[in-house]
């Protein structure tokens, strides 16, 4: 008996202290979850999450997958701050589909979940999405890619330097959206490859880096050698894929560089000429966006509006170049160096 | 050899014991085959060279006059390069019934040793090359003294430290890649293996893949004609035995890995050669790409069988049907597709060659 009473008195003072934890520490706690460490614009995310959350009083806990694809990862986060009390998180989610049923788990708890960079499969899975709209991104360097090419872009021959064979959401956003943009029938938006117009040379992988840049662009330099755009799913692709052309002797601007991220390495490449043009996005806006719609929920118990007339919060995304064309707008590499990330 | 010898004993004695007519029929069927499978216990490199000659023989068909032109075979020869320079460090360790999952990350991690202390802290740039040469030699050095001196399984040694170095990337780059155009300012030394040599008919060499094959003649070297390289098969095959030999097996374990992190580390150059830049994003997978090299070309993963020119072919076989599928317009699917299935019958056939000293 005697046992239990110290037991019964050890719970008590347990739960004293941790309610006098609560109640002076009343920080709420909150999430954000990337898709791994090792990329420059999820740490640039993670940066803006925790200035945001300093700034605003709550308490970070941030998570990461191991590597790109890692599902089991974000589940056991999710189920980590589920248990810890969070208030929301904020997630990247590394598989749009796979990690749906983990979300719906946090929601029904009570937690305001908020999807960043990629959309979850349905969208409406989550209560919002914060999101670079990737399609217009890709429109965007495919207009301009038209635009430059004037004439010539009927008989222009496109490499495309895309990320995987699995073609996840970013993906063929992108690549369609700049099919769109340099007027190309995409047939179904949902994938490419299914195209059959005569100037696409064809498609490679890259995993979006260099290595992989490199060796998919000596591939389609050997299936066409007469190539005068290659469109890049990301900057590091792109960097890749100009070595490439640099090893062929076609980096004296007679092939169009066009890509994706607004990186800092990238902006400079387009200010160095090696890229022609890119869409920047703002991973730290976004994050930083989502810290405060999770504040608001915890105190108003409001969830925030998407875009009109888009099931997303749009977060932007804009035209570099130094070669602005009509009719596309656009800023400068140096406009673009004081907004970059990473 | 002293395998071979019993092997023959036992048939013999099978033929003795059995209605001679039906024996004769079973020898004659099982003598043809015996004789392939002795050939390739021999030659372990002859299944990888008859593989990548067919491969280059059906692609010159099937995607035309592209495919068998002298530059694109000297393209895939540079495709190649990282890898094959990755595998000859995995044949290295898997000679000895090991194997070695942190190569990639150990080539990572020195190119970025290498980049980031040339471009960001601004230390020359002969300093920071030999200090990243160091750092794969380091690492190895740990490698080889795990599994050495603590008798820890090199699976799970190596699994260990594929993911520190891989976080050890992840803090000396800060996630940053170091851009090309830096490297060329600050340091061209790193970009030097990226020189290129024409040669008649269109073929560029790289010194990159020129380095690659004096690597790999000087490992051949040492495995086929010093004591050293004999120490590695036989401790490969029953480290036990070599030891009861007189061989210090440890010192050959802590030697290989070692020497593997060191050639990771002259990878780490020619991939800064090959792709300008020193980036942290890239070849994650490249352990496993140098271990698929390694299997294709013949080496035994149960140690002590196969060769460094067996891992060249593995290589080569890889990129000549990776390139060739694409060039027959193939999607890169396909390609990861037959690249497993390549994997599939290479083990199958070292099982069945083994099955000769069994």
């Amino acid at each position: 008996m005697r046992k239990w009473t110290i037991l019964k008195a050890a719970v008590a003072g347990l739960a004293f202290y941790g309610a006098m934890a609560t109640a002076s520490y009343a920080a709420d706690i909150v999430g954000l979850i990337t898709k791994t460490e090792g990329n420059p614009f999820f740490v640039k995310m993670r940066e803006g999450a925790q200035a945001k959350a300093k700034e605003l009083g709550l308490t970070l806990q941030t998570f990461a997958g191991k590597f790109d694809g890692d599902n089991d990862s974000q589940v056991a986060a999710i189920e980590n701050l589920i248990s810890a009390g969070a208030k929301g998180f904020a997630i990247v989610p590394s598989d749009s589909s796979a990690i749906v049923p983990t979300i719906k788990k946090a929601r029904d708890a009570g937690l305001l979940v908020i999807v960043l960079d990629t959309p979850l499969d349905p969208i409406d899975a989550a209560d919002a999405t914060f999101a670079t709209d990737n399609f217009k991104a890709g429109e965007l360097i495919g207009e301009w890619a038209k635009g430059t090419l004037g004439d010539k872009a009927s008989s222009a021959k496109i490499a495309f330097l895309d990320l995987a064979t699995n073609q996840p959401t970013v993906d063929y956003l992108r690549d369609q959206g700049f099919m769109k943009g340099f007027g190309i029938d995409i047939k179904d938006p949902k994938k490419y490859g299914d195209e059959d117009d005569a100037r696409i040379c064809g498609h490679e992988m890259t995993g979006g880096a260099e290595d992989g840049g490199r060796t998919a662009m000596e591939t389609l330099l050997q299936k066409c050698p007469d190539v005068s755009v290659m469109y890049t799913i990301n900057e590091p692709a792109a960097a890749g894929g100009y070595q490439a052309l640099k090893a062929a002797g076609k980096d004296d601007g007679s092939v169009l560089v066009v890509s994706i991220d607004g990186g800092c390495p990238g902006v400079k490449n387009v200010a160095a000429g090696v890229i022609g043009a890119t869409s920047q996005q703002y991973p730290l806006k976004m994050a930083a966006m989502a810290m405060e719609a999770i504040e608001k929920f915890a105190k108003t118990g409001e969830k925030p509006k998407p875009t009109p007339g888009k099931e997303f919060f749009d977060t932007g995304a804009t035209l570099i170049t130094d070669k602005p064309v009509n009719g596309v707008e656009s800023i400068d590499s140096k406009k673009g160096a004081e907004l970059c990330w990473g | 050899m002293s395998d071979d010898a019993t092997g023959s004993v036992s048939a013999e004695r099978g033929l003795h014991g059995s209605d001679q007519s039906v024996a004769s029929f079973d020898e004659d069927r099982g003598s043809v085959l015996k004789s392939i499978q002795r050939f390739l216990h021999e030659y372990p490199t002859a299944i990888p060279f008859i593989v990548l000659v067919i491969g280059i023989l059906i692609f010159s068909v099937a995607a035309g006059g592209r495919f068998f032109a002298p530059f694109n075979l000297s393209l895939v020869l540079q495709q190649v390069t990282i890898i094959a320079f990755l595998g000859i460090a995995q044949t290295l360790v898997i000679l000895t019934a090991g194997i070695d999952l942190s190569v990639g990350a150990m080539m990572v991690l020195s190119s970025i040793v290498m980049g980031r202390l040339t471009v960001t802290y601004g230390v020359p740039v002969e300093l920071s090359f030999v200090l990243g040469l160091l750092t794969g030699l380091v690492c190895g050095l740990i490698n080889g003294v795990l599994v050495a001196v603590i008798k820890l399984p090199p699976f799970i040694v190596t699994l260990g430290t594929w993911s520190v170095y891989g976080a050890m990337v992840i803090y000396v780059s800060h996630s940053e890649t170091v851009r090309a155009q830096d490297i060329e300012a600050a340091g061209p030394l790193l970009q030097w293996l990226g020189h290129t040599i024409r040669l008649g008919g269109g073929a560029v060499l790289t010194y990159g893949a020129i380095a690659m094959i004096l690597t790999a003649l000087i490992i051949w070297y040492v495995l086929n004609r010093t004591a050293f390289g004999r120490h590695v098969y036989a401790t490969g095959d029953d480290d036990e035995a070599a030891r009861l030999a007189g061989i210090n097996t440890r010192g050959v374990f802590i030697a290989v890995y070692t020497l593997a992190g060191f050639i990771c580390a002259v990878a780490a150059w020619a991939l800064i050669g090959r792709i300008g830049a020193a980036s942290p994003l890239g070849n994650q997978t490249a352990n496993l790409d140098a271990i698929t090299a390694v299997v294709i070309g013949g080496t035994s993963l149960f140690g002590g069988r196969g060769s460094i020119v067996g891992t060249l072919f593995g290589a080569l076989i890889v990129g000549v049907f990776r390139n060739g599928l694409a060039l027959a317009g193939v999607d890169s699917l396909w390609q990861e597709f037959t690249v497993g299935i390549l994997i599939i019958l290479a083990v199958t056939i070292d099982q069945w060659i083994r099955k000769i000293s069994a």
